[in-house]
């Protein structure tokens, strides 16, 4: 069977099925009319014969539902273009190599969660000493100068600290993104350093969960990280971007 | 009782005894000390709240203005009661008027100090008296509603918005949640005051005020009247706040607390002395008031590897246990803390957990231990991530754990949606329902890999609580041996709130606690001196 990558739809056991499984709240009391509300909410998705397989009831006048359906839309899977992180992944020898050979000094970087966001899991995993899954943290990395600013770190801070060691990179983590609030305090970190005229000396990279590349552009960083992202990933892009603008400058 | 697993228990001895002396030389650290937060809960237990009207709390007002004075070393209570006798004003009356410029407590006309501390007495014993009503009101509660089975199901509503927390929080009640908490507001552990009022914008959680308490109260406690059972209710009393918070929580009926003596050191950077001393004070109250504390040990585990770092864990339970035996806190009131944090990956890895579990059940057979799910190795694959928080479920049931905070699908995702936490509690009541009493029937192979793994943690334990007993807490800190993170003596947040205590220091509220708790008084307590006998 051939696929039409320009009119893709979901697949269960068939080409082109469109099975969906979909689970949601709704705020009415468990009964009949929640589970015909469920169904007509499902249809409207676009999802077709939306058969609703579980109810429950949550209390307060609540009912969860989890619904099966097929899908009419498609999507024209070829013309998709996503901006990516476009340096080749280096693992922990090749980038302290890269550096010694190609950057000639130690690379500083500096991390934190910044804001009001207490929640270090994120940069810990980059940074820390023991890393992640495997992977050594930047503090392991010898050709790398990394402070880790640890949490709830002020963007002036940051900066500060950044002039002070004369950071090349800043690595900026931000996990607690409940209405938008990690949008500004990313925005603001640029601004600020937009306004002391030192963007242009540092390599801004932001990560957690709900970043990914594209929004990390757009928020005018360099790059983003998105979850499951390791240190060699981070690593490997700050190297590569410094060497680049060595050359160009 | 012959254990499950054979452990040496001359080496839970050993771990205990030097968590006790690490423990005791730090209260004769904290007893010559007060801080800013332990003199604004003296006032809050005195009545004081409220706002001035620039919105700072009253009892920051009073504090504030009394340190200006540089006379806090001999604790905020003299003055105001001071200021109660000279004016015959209520402390809140007199706190007002502080606020408004009025007047200034230590230029007025002083008492002599045989009727500032009849008064003081009276003051303590009024505000202790509220909280014992609160405390006996839970009990008669739940000997009419009854309450869940444990492991207690402790669940987590984070809205930002009060209101919509009570919603969620009785909803969650509806489905089976036996302990709701209210998670705070990121950065509130930070701010050196306790908001006011009721709040409806909060990021990542929801500010503790009086107000909101009292508002989630209410709202258990309607519940709780429907589902007939009593709704258990917890907060966060850490952070710059700590006392403060725990008498909040002891005058509107919380249940249950984290309440760490460690935890603000190592995971949020606030002063070592600072926490130290606001902790005993804290925790007074919290035994006092019959709350259950639980303690953050889970976090040893998020910034370290959950093998290697097993005996950090151990290691704070002991000391978190010594410190509140300090505070009159009995071992039924010990959320002792810990976590199934272990790399899903790791080949056995449910046998480490399972050792670690059954271990602190032994080592704390009297301890509501209260276990933290998974959360640094979900993925956001949330059906891989409801089949570790089985196992966790699994772990529990069978080592009898007290207080389960139930693990969500969509950790790492978001703040649960209110359908995560149904599928939570399903998860947690078939489990335990389904496995209730198969601990009982089960024994660990002698020389197994489950009782090898538990003796090896004991032994790194005791070797690291008493290298921390040899060296002293302070300077363990400051080498980095809890956590990986090193402290400095003077470092931190919140050190420039720590006092050192004047010969004519006077809280008439500790000194009222230490006597209902049947704790030692401090030296130069009033309740020893023979001033006040008639």
């Amino acid at each position: 069977m051939t696929v039409d990558y320009s009119r893709i739809k979901p697949y269960g056991d068939t080409m082109n099925d469109g099975a969906v499984q979909v689970s949601f709240s709704l705020p009415v009391p468990c009964g009949e009319e929640a589970r015909e509300a469920a169904r007509q909410l499902a249809a409207l998705m676009g999802l077709e014969e939306p058969q609703v397989y579980h109810m429950a009831d949550l209390g307060e006048s609540f009912t969860y539902f989890i619904v099966y359906g097929k899908c009419r839309h498609t999507v024209d899977f070829s013309t998709i273009r996503v901006p990516k992180v476009d340096s080749a992944k280096m693992d922990f020898y090749q980038i302290n190599q890269f550096i010694r050979e190609r950057i000639g000094r130690k690379v500083v970087v500096i991390g934190a969660c910044t804001g009001t966001d207490a929640h270090t899991v994120g940069i810990d995993a980059i940074m820390n000493m023991k890393g992640y899954n495997g992977e050594y943290g930047l503090e392991r990395y010898p050709e790398i100068d990394a402070y880790n600013l640890g949490s709830q770190v002020l963007n002036e801070e940051m900066l500060a600290k950044a002039l002070e060691l004369n950071a090349d990179a800043l690595l900026v983590s931000q996990v607690v993104t409940q209405k938008g609030v990690h949008i500004a305090n990313l925005t603001e970190l640029v601004e600020m350093a937009e306004a002391e005229g030192i963007r242009d000396r540092l390599i801004l990279v932001c990560g957690g969960p709900r970043i990914n590349h594209e929004m990390a552009l757009e928020l005018g960083y360099d790059a983003g990280f998105g979850p499951g992202s390791l240190a060699p990933d981070v690593a490997s892009f700050v190297v590569q971007e410094l060497e680049r603008r060595q050359k160009t400058r | 009782m012959e254990g499950k697993l054979r452990l040496d228990q001359r080496k839970i001895a050993r771990a205990r005894e030097a968590a006790a002396q690490i423990a005791w030389d730090v209260d004769a650290f904290i007893s010559e000390r007060t801080t800013v937060a332990v003199e604004r809960t003296v006032l809050r237990l005195m009545g004081i709240d409220g706002v001035d009207a620039d919105q700072v709390p009253l009892p920051n007002v009073v504090v504030d203005h009394v340190a200006e004075s540089g006379e806090l070393e001999s604790g905020v209570a003299r003055w105001v009661i001071n200021g109660v006798i000279q004016l015959s004003k209520t402390p809140q009356e007199v706190a007002e008027m502080v606020a408004e410029g009025a007047i200034r407590l230590t230029e007025l006309p002083q008492a002599d100090f045989r009727e500032i501390a009849i008064k003081g007495r009276e003051l303590a014993s009024r505000g202790l008296d509220r909280i014992r009503d609160n405390r006996s009101q839970r009990d008669q509660m739940i000997q009419r509603l009854g309450e869940g089975p444990r492991p207690y199901l402790y669940v987590i509503v984070a809205t930002g918005d009060i209101y919509e927390d009570a919603v969620q929080g009785k909803s969650a009640a509806r489905q089976g949640a036996d302990i709701v908490a209210v998670i705070r507001s990121t950065g509130q552990s930070l701010i050196d005051y306790v908001p006011y009022g009721a709040t409806r914008e909060g990021y990542g959680g929801t500010y503790a005020t009086q107000e909101n308490f009292r508002i989630m109260r209410r709202a258990l406690d309607e519940v709780g009247e429907e589902e007939g059972r009593y709704i258990r209710l917890c907060n966060y009393c850490s952070g710059l706040c700590m006392p403060e918070i725990a008498a909040m929580g002891g005058l509107e009926r919380l249940d249950v607390m984290l309440n760490d003596a460690l935890y603000g050191i190592l995971f949020r950077d606030i002063n070592m002395q600072r926490t130290l001393i606001d902790q005993a004070f804290s925790r007074m109250i919290n035994a006092y008031a019959g709350i259950m504390i639980n303690t953050g040990e889970d976090n040893y585990l998020t910034t370290a590897d959950a093998v290697a770092s097993a005996h950090t864990v151990l290691a704070s339970q002991f000391i978190n246990e010594q410190f509140a035996l300090l505070a009159g806190l009995p071992p039924a009131q010990m959320g002792l803390g810990h976590a199934f944090e272990i790399n899903p990956d790791l080949e056995d890895g449910l046998l480490l957990e399972l050792a670690q579990a059954q271990m602190a059940r032994q080592i704390f057979p009297d301890a509501p231990l209260k276990y933290m799910p998974p959360t640094k190795h979900m993925t956001g694959n949330i059906f891989k991530g409801h089949i570790q928080d089985a196992m966790f479920n699994l772990v529990s049931i069978l080592t009898n754990q007290g207080v389960q905070l139930l693990g969500m699908m969509t950790e790492a995702m978001h703040t649960p949606h209110i359908h995560d936490r149904k599928l939570a509690i399903e998860n947690a009541q078939y489990i335990f329902n389904n496995a209730r009493h198969l601990g009982e029937e089960i024994m660990y192979r002698p020389g197994g890999r489950v009782e090898r793994r538990a003796q090896e943690v004991l032994d790194q334990a005791v070797d690291m609580l008493e290298e921390v007993k040899r060296i002293g807490l302070f300077a363990a800190l400051e080498q980095g041996m809890l956590a990986d993170v090193k402290r400095g003596l003077e470092s931190g947040k919140g050190l420039s709130g720590v006092v050192h205590k004047g010969e004519t220091y006077y809280n008439p509220f500790e000194e009222e606690l230490r006597e209902r708790l049947q704790l030692p008084q401090r030296e130069g307590a009033v309740h020893d001196s023979g001033l006040l006998a008639n």
